[in-house]
């Protein structure tokens, strides 16, 4: 029972790991209490992206156990 | 329609070549052929830049860039989009994204052209870590505008 989270590039750097397991027992969790617990940071910057599942969410989003709950910053390619 | 992430050299033209090949229906169907590839500058924000690391997120960065591909064959009146592009370690001038778009006409080509690349931009889960020349490292923090600005 539990939510896998990953973050990407600087975020991975200034959460100081790729990954991180969160307990999925807690009706009503939201990617943003997610990112609390598997952080222990509170606050969550405004440009922080955000992916449930691989598609774009907002911090309020609502997850589920065996959800993928993914943490990055704005995006830079091609 | 094709899509492809990377970690080897792009050879843009051998690819688009190789791609009309296995593709016979393309040949006389379509009069324009659209063409964006992406390469690596030797600057940015003003410093010189020596190479960089593009890294991406395995899964959703094939997701997303399909479903763009496919709004784009919906949207327009194209007639097939092939993306490629590279992640790993990059060098200067390298191709870092290959956008190709076929259609009868170039308008519809130009424009499903446009809205894939500014998609991938803005969306598609990729980030470059640049090396300076002087050695340093540091993560490149926003895309530059897609349209002429003023």
């Amino acid at each position: 029972m539990s939510i896998q989270v990953k973050f990407f590039a600087s975020m991975r750097e200034q959460v100081g790991k790729p990954e991180a397991l969160v307990d999925a027992k807690d009706a009503g969790l939201t990617a943003l209490k997610v990112w609390q617990q598997a952080t222990g940071q509170e606050k969550l910057d405004s440009n922080v992206l955000i992916a449930v599942n691989m598609e774009y969410v907002n911090k309020d989003q609502l997850v589920s156990d065996g959800d993928e709950v993914a943490f990055f910053p704005p995006v830079t390619g091609g | 329609m094709h899509i492809e992430v990377t970690d080897k050299t792009i050879d843009a033209w051998t690819v688009i070549k190789e791609y009309e090949n296995s593709h016979p229906e393309l040949a006389g169907a379509h009069g324009a052929n659209v063409v964006f590839l992406g390469r690596m500058r030797d600057f940015n924000e003003s410093e010189s830049v020596s190479e960089m690391e593009l890294e991406h997120y395995p899964g959703m960065t094939e997701k997303f860039l399909d479903g763009i591909a496919k709004k784009a064959m919906q949207q327009w009146d194209i007639l097939d989009v092939l993306v490629v592009h590279r992640v790993g370690r990059i060098k200067l001038a390298d191709t870092i994204v290959l956008v190709t778009v076929w259609a009868a006409h170039r308008a519809h080509a130009y424009e499903a052209n446009q809205f894939i690349m500014e998609a991938l931009k803005s969306k598609a889960p990729f980030w470059k870590k640049e090396t300076l020349t002087d050695g340093k490292t540091r993560w490149v923090e926003k895309n530059t505008p897609g349209k002429v600005q003023g």
